[in-house]
């Protein structure tokens, strides 16, 4: 039990996609103008990544290892298109706000990733725990930069208004440049963070 | 005439892909850091998409659409795409080694990339007649490699820049995209 619970928490912080790894940016800055279309992208990428990982997990003996990248992107393609149908049945409003992102969902350098490091080479449920992990850091991250662009940019969260009707939205934060250098400077302060903590550790080490 | 410029101009500077529309980061930002690397890589997305969009609106339009199959489209073209680019791959491999030594490394990376695969998803969604999509393919290429080339020029010269250590590389690198993204927001008045 310990063990599953450290595979789901390294995807939460030491190895979150996005801020760690650095994979994965291009929903974490298209779908991000608000807080609801980011969550939805998070649980859809959730989703993908850990029945992605299963289904890699269940046929890891059957799969010729010379073909399994082709096999790995086909079942991916398949899972992402149950998930498009679906929401496209229920939620028509937020499959037309999420748009090509979606689709892209397929070629998300992650989901391949974990398939091929950790779901071709273990068991089904720890591999379930690796992507749930992973899909979970990503959708917080997400949430993390929706919620700034959104409150800045509009002065909301989720659709509430938080800063009153006399607050004159920063438009940049909505608009594709306030993405980009807004997770610049989130990339920067986390590094700044490591880099001082591993300078207390140095420190801590020497005396 | 005057339809096609327009595209074209839309889908290279106003509709940018990396800067407007955020597709292809991942080799935006990997590519970048040096000039030679980003104008091989710009030719050789350039020709991959218009090469795929071709073959995915052949496929969508002679397979997909009269089968009733339009909701394989995804599983399709990346399977399509993917295949397409190891063939194309192993043809110039053996046809032409010169060329394979100068761009055929970019060909591997380009194989499973967001912006090849949602041009041609795009360029069906909107129901872009054949030398449509081609228009399309071309510019939106060309957009890619407009960025990119103006990317790892400022990224050459910041090299020499004195960066607040925190942000050196990846940082540094996504505020001056801002900076540029924002450049480019300033044709969106222009169509």
């Amino acid at each position: 039990m310990k063990e599953l619970w450290k595979i789901f928490y390294k995807g939460l912080f030491d190895e979150n996609p996005i801020f760690i790894l650095a994979l994965s940016l291009c929903p974490a800055l298209a779908v991000t103008t608000n807080v609801v279309n980011a969550l939805t992208m998070g649980l859809t990428v959730l989703f993908v990544i850990s029945t992605n990982n299963v289904v890699v997990s269940l046929t890891r003996k059957l799969v010729n290892p010379k073909v399994r990248v082709p096999v790995y992107i086909t079942s991916i393609a398949t899972i992402v298109t149950v998930v498009q149908l679906v929401l496209q049945a229920y939620f028509p409003v937020l499959y037309k706000a999420l748009g090509i992102y979606l689709a892209l969902v397929v070629v998300f350098a992650i989901i391949l990733a974990r398939a091929e490091v950790f779901a071709s080479k273990n068991k089904m449920i720890p591999s379930f725990f690796d992507g749930f992990g992973m899909g979970a850091g990503f959708t917080i991250a997400m949430l993390v930069i929706a919620v700034i662009r959104e409150l800045f940019g509009n002065g909301t969260i989720m659709g509430y208004v938080i800063f009153g009707a006399g607050y004159n939205p920063a438009l940049i934060m909505i608009l594709p440049p306030g993405a980009f250098i807004l997770i610049g400077y989130m990339i920067g302060g986390i590094r700044l963070y490591n880099q001082r903590k591993d300078a207390k550790r140095l420190k801590g080490s020497e005396s | 005439m005057a339809e096609y410029f327009t595209l074209f101009i839309g889908s290279v500077i106003v509709n940018n892909f990396v800067l407007t529309k955020f597709l292809g980061l991942c080799i935006f930002f990997g590519v970048s850091k040096n000039l030679n690397a980003s104008v091989g890589m710009g030719m050789a997305v350039t020709s991959v998409i218009t090469l795929s969009s071709i073959l995915a609106w052949i496929v969508y339009h002679f397979v997909l659409l009269p089968f009733g199959l339009t909701f394989l489209t995804t599983i399709v073209f990346v399977v399509l795409i993917a295949s397409f680019v190891q063939l194309l791959e192993l043809i110039i491999k053996k046809q032409a080694p010169a060329l394979y030594n100068m761009w055929g490394i970019y060909l591997v990376l380009i194989a499973t990339n967001c912006i090849v695969l949602s041009v041609p998803l795009l360029s069906v969604e909107s129901d872009y007649a054949f030398v449509t999509s081609i228009v399309f393919a071309v510019g939106s290429g060309m957009g890619f490699a407009l960025a990119l080339i103006l990317m790892a020029s400022l990224r050459e010269k910041l090299a020499y820049a004195d960066v607040p250590k925190p942000l050196e590389g990846m940082g540094i690198a996504f505020i001056v995209a801002g900076m540029l993204s924002l450049a480019f927001l300033g044709f969106s008045g222009m169509l």
